[in-house]
């Protein structure tokens, strides 16, 4: 084996030296011999997303769930309803309580003694997203004014971690929501809110409180898109490697509105012009479009069956 | 002749005549106040202060080892972020990410691989833009310490309001009323005789380009651009402040020792 230290990595070494040594041994230079080619090591052009789905109604115990793949990441969005009594300053609206969660099954660095900081921080990302969005009109998640109002609870899990955490996370928190199916619930005799489960609603003695909302309207859904900024490349939906050895990550979240709900750039060795800002914000609106068409097929298909 | 009762509705940010409530004009910011090397056990320590807004830095470092899973060829930055009131949240976790990865882009990491910097926030006052005032007083107290940087970072916050206005510095009142609030890091770069273009886009000068962008909230993408325009001329004043500030205390500190 040719010795490497101190060699610097440009004609006669790479021709002597295999792949996937040279991938292992400089990680950066592979990515910027890529990087000259306009492409990427998993063939894909810079500003292509990987390929996603989405699952509506994995979890058949949750009132509402999705499961969304972005390439190889894959996340869990389950919402659960529980009626709550509301505040006294706010008698007519719910809430939403955004839980995001990174099990040791999802990335080899995590560990149960050794939980990823990440994890918190999207999680109050995404409450922030969803509230200030408008994705969801609190007011529909109310019973009674005063007296009883849903609490939303949605927990999401991320099962593989490679990239993206925060776009897969936003599409399974939407995706949820968009399935979501309330639940019928009647007054019992003694004050309190029962649930109707389905089979007793025609038989039940009393009328149901909510029975025309089952559904919550999604008046604007927001997208978003990682980059990562190198040199002059910008680089869009990116794995957890390539995320690794570059360190500048922007996030840009628009609404179906176009508008701009968050651009999240976090330090990073690249410093941000306009031009660049633009760019990005370009590549998240054709993100934008390919996914509001991948959940409209994926409800649809689900009220066909 | 009867009197004109303004009515402040508690939804609306009552700007008249481009005068916020407390006087200032749209493009004001609060009176800053910046003092250095207050704690004598800290390596580095500074106080920043927007208006109300206060917050302590302190800085420990380098010391030896990184943490496990940190890359040990370069020097590692952690950073600890302690509320005035209340249990250490999310919030604290996502401003202690924020803060870590902006500094982390501003300090020369190679200079003393396997160590660790701690720098230390310490919330004495909030009344509206902390994190950005969290983030002048942790560039200053770095340099307070000693620690080897490419530049420096200055941090403004500006939001926007309802009726369209871009305001700079919001107070906590200002704030609870806004549409969207936007904290946003430029590079405070060294002043030389030589021109030297470091940005790769030769028609954009090095202190356009943004470190750290964090937004909450919904605005247009003109609208954004906006205030990226309105807050990088408040960050060449900042700038100026800053460096007339450490020049001032470090001629103080020479006279002291000689």
């Amino acid at each position: 084996m040719t010795s490497t230290e101190g060699y610097k990595p440009e004609s006669g070494l790479a021709a002597e030296i295999e792949v996937e040594a040279y991938h292992r041994l400089f990680p950066l230079q592979y990515y910027e011999r890529h990087l000259a080619e306009s492409v990427r090591p998993d063939s894909r052009a810079l500003g292509r997303a990987r390929d996603t789905t989405i699952a509506l109604g994995p979890v058949t115990s949750a009132d509402g769930s999705a499961l969304v793949k972005i390439g190889d990441t894959t996340v869990l969005a389950a919402i659960k309803l529980e009626v709550m009594t509301p505040s006294i300053d706010s008698p007519d609206v719910g809430s939403v309580a955004v839980d995001f969660q990174m099990p040791p099954i999802c990335s080899p660095v995590v560990r149960p003694g050794r939980p990823a900081e990440v994890a918190p921080v999207i999680a109050k990302q995404l409450s922030d997203v969803i509230m200030s969005s408008g994705m969801i009109n609190l007011q529909e998640l109310s019973l009674i004014s005063g007296k009883a109002a849903w609490m939303a609870y949605l927990d999401i899990y991320c099962l593989n971690a490679d990239g993206s955490l925060f776009d897969a996370a936003l599409l399974s928190a939407t995706a949820a929501f968009s399935h979501l199916q309330i639940p019928l619930v009647s007054l019992s005799d003694d004050g309190k809110l029962i649930t109707v489960s389905e089979e007793l609603k025609d038989k039940a003695a009393v009328e149901p409180v909510n029975k025309e909302n089952r559904k919550l309207t999604i008046a604007v859904a927001p997208f978003s898109l990682t980059c990562i900024v190198h040199g002059k490349y910008i680089l869009a939906d990116p794995t957890s490697e390539e995320e690794s050895v570059m360190d500048t990550h922007v996030t840009v979240v628009l609404d179906s509105k176009e508008r701009l709900v968050s651009l999240y750039k976090a330090g990073g060795a690249v410093l941000l012009h306009t031009s660049v800002v633009k760019d990005c914000i370009v590549l998240a609106k054709q993100r934008m479009e390919e996914l509001s068409e991948i959940l409209r097929e994926s409800l649809s298909a689900m009220e066909v069956d | 002749m009867f009197e004109m009762v303004e009515l402040i509705t508690s939804s609306t940010l009552h700007i008249r005549n481009n005068v916020r409530a407390d006087g200032r004009t749209l493009n004001q910011l609060r009176p800053l106040t910046c003092s250095r090397n207050l704690l004598n056990r800290a390596h580095g320590s500074a106080r920043w202060s927007q208006g109300d807004t206060t917050v302590l830095a302190a800085v420990f470092g380098p010391k030896a080892g990184t943490k496990k899973g940190e890359n040990p060829e370069k020097a590692s930055i952690e950073v600890i972020w302690k509320p005035k009131t209340g249990q250490i949240g999310r919030r604290e976790k996502e401003y202690e990410m924020i803060l870590r990865q902006t500094l982390q882009s501003i300090c020369l990491l190679t200079v003393h691989p396997n160590t660790t910097t701690s720098i230390i926030v310490q919330v004495i006052g909030d009344d509206g833009a902390l994190l950005s005032c969290a983030i002048n007083a942790s560039c200053v107290a770095l340099v307070d310490a000693g620690i080897p940087l490419k530049h420096l970072a200055v941090s403004i916050c500006c939001g926007l309001t309802v009726g369209g206005h871009v305001i700079l510095d919001p107070t906590v009142l200002e704030e609870q009323k806004l549409k969207a609030v936007l904290h946003l890091v430029f590079p405070n770069p060294p002043l030389s005789i030589h021109h030297k273009t470091q940005s790769l886009l030769k028609d954009e000068p090095i202190e356009h380009g943004i470190i750290t962008s964090v937004m909450r909230g919904v605005m247009s993408v003109p609208d954004y651009e906006h205030c990226l325009d309105r807050g990088r001329i408040a960050c060449t004043k900042i700038s100026e402040f800053v460096r007339r500030n450490l020049q001032s205390s470090a001629r103080e500190g020479l006279a002291k020792a000689t």
